[in-house]
């Protein structure tokens, strides 16, 4: 095989700044208690940034901005003043896509082949998109007169930092309503980023807050009594915890949760092309994907055959320096994340299963997991039961369509599903019966704004996205 | 009543998988001089095995097959008019709930239009999303009334292809059975409608927490601290949860009651030759 030559994209299109406040009321403002958290690459271990730790007060304050701008602007402005504003943000999101793009890939380590082409333009379509909602609420089947909720407390997690961001802002401000925004700790500068984009556009103040901080904000901010709806997207603990501190309330929770999707190959799949999508549904973004492709159920006549090219072509992919156009798998986000990977891999092995890496040198810094195959696994098995969110894929066998469907809703989950066939009749019959909000037929992993995602049972409740997301932010 | 003839009274029993069992438990409680079964912890799980059991067979009939039985329950209640007369139930409320049964009926085979749409993707894929039922759904029947509720709040849940465990109102016992009795002979398969009869204080937080519930109506419970605390058990399985609310059952229904049972799921396939 031919070597490919280094191909780095330049951090010097990003301005960062040493120190970043919290955004309220269109202003960047420090903490009330003067806290901070340094946000690093993972790639490095370098410090990028220190960023403001909020607390109570601070969230507290991000609220009433919220809501000040709710009953003085936001909320009495027609539709198609607000869907210009929406409009203006995804424009200057495109203008400034590349900036955006490695940022994202240095706060957070995936490769920027995925921030450039995935995250950074979704997200720019996602306001696009709402934006063109904003004057046509009423057409779109919640009633004649759909109205905002009011203030909105959103929480988001580090897998796709500015794309979350935007499945959230962008719904919400297109239906009416303000926000307060929790980044993830480890990920807040393209949030941060997107505050000044909200003042480059001339956003009025208070419409869109940033509190950032740990987990201990983002539940100050879901329990907070003066927002009206509450939207997180995370681990299935934490939405758990969220629903628990809602009930008894009036406030509307949508809940984006874990998965644990199965990606079904049957015998008559071209092997190539489901071998792609095997690869896309588990090493797309290191696997940190909710709805990742992370059990692969194949037929036990072609299991040797696509588990052959299978590992032939994730001997190939470029693990490594996530600013290098080549790379296909770049950092895990965190040192804490990648200390659960590791456990939930050693414990795949310890329970039986057979691992397998191809070999790839590891960068000495920064934090690193080998993409993994694990064959011979069971439904028993703590890699084919709890969410690794990492590049690992647990396989599983089954002979007949029934068994497939068993295995795959054998899970409390039910976010994503994928199967691979050239029959039809067998892909609609999988469809109906596969027990999640996402099913993927001979692809995975691809998404957009106008179709809505969500999951059954505790993978959450909600859409997000579409025109069935819109329901989540009105009343 | 002839004079001389001794009139044959009911036994009022609850309704589960298609049954009419007694409680497990062998109590009962007096309602207007009838003796109702006072429904269990043991009988709720019960019902909820009923109802689990008989969920994906009644998802997988046809809507066309679901919206003909569901009429068929308003014609049985229609037959039985003069007897929820005797039980102290208003004529117009009788009329109302039968063409509740009617309404909803109809909803089986167009929800999917209604709820579901293609998407308008930026690339070459058929991209669907279509409603699909929830599963198993627990209802805290509403105590505003004996029938209209009651309807009201059961036959949106189980057109769509749910399952249903009912907790019926402690004061209308006997119309909620009666009720039970027109489902069980309007070839509504056992186990779609489960009613238990008693005291839902009791056994709501039972069904809230049930870990094979994938929906809870609290519409009926009007105690505010029991209603959080059955919203914080369900928390547990993250179960889809409809706060109790003051609700106006005479008024247009609209499809909300539809679409708190529903999940949607979205289906993509790339086009290509």
């Amino acid at each position: 095989m031919f070597a490919y030559a280094p191909a780095p994209e330049s951090p010097a299109v990003v301005d960062l700044r040493s120190h970043y406040g919290l955004f309220v009321g269109g202003e960047f403002v420090a903490p009330a208690a003067g806290g901070s958290r340094k946000t690093v690459n993972p790639a490095t271990e370098e410090v990028l940034a220190e960023v403001a730790e909020a607390d109570a007060a601070d969230v507290d304050r991000a609220v009433r901005a919220a809501r000040a701008a709710y009953a003085a602007v936001w909320g009495p402005m027609p539709g198609a003043e607000r869907a210009k504003y929406l409009f203006r943000i995804a424009r200057i999101l495109q203008e400034r896509a590349r900036e955006f793009a490695v940022l994202e890939t240095l706060d957070n380590g995936k490769p920027i082949r995925e921030s450039r082409d995935t995250d950074v333009p979704l997200a720019a379509a996602h306001f696009f998109y709402h934006a063109g909602w904003a004057d046509k609420l009423r057409y779109a089947g919640f009633g004649d007169a759909p109205a905002p909720l009011g203030v909105a407390a959103q929480v988001i997690p580090w897998n796709f930092p500015l794309l979350m961001l935007a499945w959230k802002i962008a719904p919400a401000l297109a239906c009416g309503n303000t926000v307060v925004l929790k980044p993830a700790e480890t990920t807040p500068l393209t949030a941060l980023l997107f505050a000044e984009v909200c003042r480059q556009a001339d956003l009025p103040p208070g419409v869109v807050n940033m509190v950032t901080g740990d987990g201990a904000v983002g539940a100050a901010l879901a329990a907070h009594g003066g927002v009206d709806k509450v939207a997180f997207t995370g681990s299935t603990a934490v939405g758990r915890q969220i629903a628990r501190a809602l009930a008894g309330t009036t406030r509307r929770l949508t809940l984006e949760l874990g998965g644990k999707a199965a990606n079904i190959v049957f015998d008559d799949a071209p092997v190539d092309q489901a071998v792609e999508g095997i690869v896309q549904g588990i090493f797309f973004n290191q696997g940190h994907v909710c709805c990742a492709g992370s059990r692969l159920l194949v037929q036990e006549s072609v299991h040797d055959e696509v588990l052959d090219a299978l590992r032939r072509r994730v001997a190939r992919l470029r693990v490594g320096d996530p600013m290098d156009k080549n790379t296909d798998l770049g950092a895990i986000n965190s040192a804490a994340q990648l200390a659960r990977i590791t456990a939930l891999a050693e414990a795949g092995e310890a329970e039986g299963a057979q691992r397998w890496s191809p070999p790839c040198a590891l960068p000495e810094r920064g934090y690193w997991f080998a993409p993994t195959v694990f064959t011979g696994v069971s439904t028993a098995h703590r890699i084919a039961r709890e969410e690794i969110f990492g590049p690992v894929l647990s396989v599983l066998t089954f002979r007949t369509a029934d068994e497939a469907v068993a295995k795959a809703n054998n899970t409390p989950y039910g976010l994503s599903a994928g199967v691979w066939t050239e029959k039809g009749s067998r892909i609609l019959a999988m469809a109906d019966r596969l027990r999640a909000g996402v099913v993927w037929a001979n692809t995975f992993n691809v998404f957009d704004p106008a179709s809505p995602f969500g999951g059954y049972r505790e993978s959450g409740y909600g859409r997000e996205g579409g025109r069935h997301g819109l329901e989540s932010y009105l009343a | 009543m002839p004079a001389g003839r001794l009139a044959v009274r009911k036994t009022y029993k609850l309704f589960v998988g298609g049954a009419f069992p007694r409680s497990e438990s062998g109590r009962t409680y007096e309602v207007r001089g009838a003796n109702v079964a006072l429904a269990s912890r043991k009988d709720l799980r019960d019902a909820v095995v009923a109802a689990r059991a008989a969920q994906p067979g009644w998802a997988g009939a046809t809507p066309y097959l679901r919206g003909q039985i569901l009429y068929r329950v308003a014609e049985m209640l229609e037959a039985r008019a003069a007897e929820f007369g005797a039980l102290g139930v208003a004529a117009a409320e009788v009329a109302a709930a039968v063409d509740r049964w009617v309404w909803y009926a109809g909803w089986a085979d167009k929800v999917a239009q209604v709820r579901g749409n293609a998407n308008a993707v930026a690339g070459p894929y058929f991209n669907l999303s279509v409603p699909e039922p929830l599963g198993v759904v627990g209802v805290v029947a509403p105590a505003d009334g004996p029938l209209l509720a009651l309807t009201s709040v059961l036959a949106p849940a189980v057109v769509t292809g749910n399952t249903a465990v009912v907790l019926a109102a402690a004061a209308h016992p006997a119309a909620a059975l009666t009720l039970a009795e027109a489902v069980a002979t309007a070839d509504v398969p056992g186990g779609v409608v489960n009613l238990l009869t008693g005291r839902a204080a009791e056994t709501a937080p039972w069904l809230a927490a049930h870990r094979d519930v994938d929906g809870l109506d609290l519409t009926g419970l009007t105690d505010a601290d029991l209603a959080r605390e059955c919203e914080s058990a369900a928390a547990e399985t993250l179960t889809r949860v409809r706060r109790p609310a003051p609700e106006d059952f005479a008024a247009d229904p609209g499809t909300g009651r539809l679409a708190a049972w529903l999940e949607t799921k979205t289906v993509w396939h790339p086009k290509g030759r």
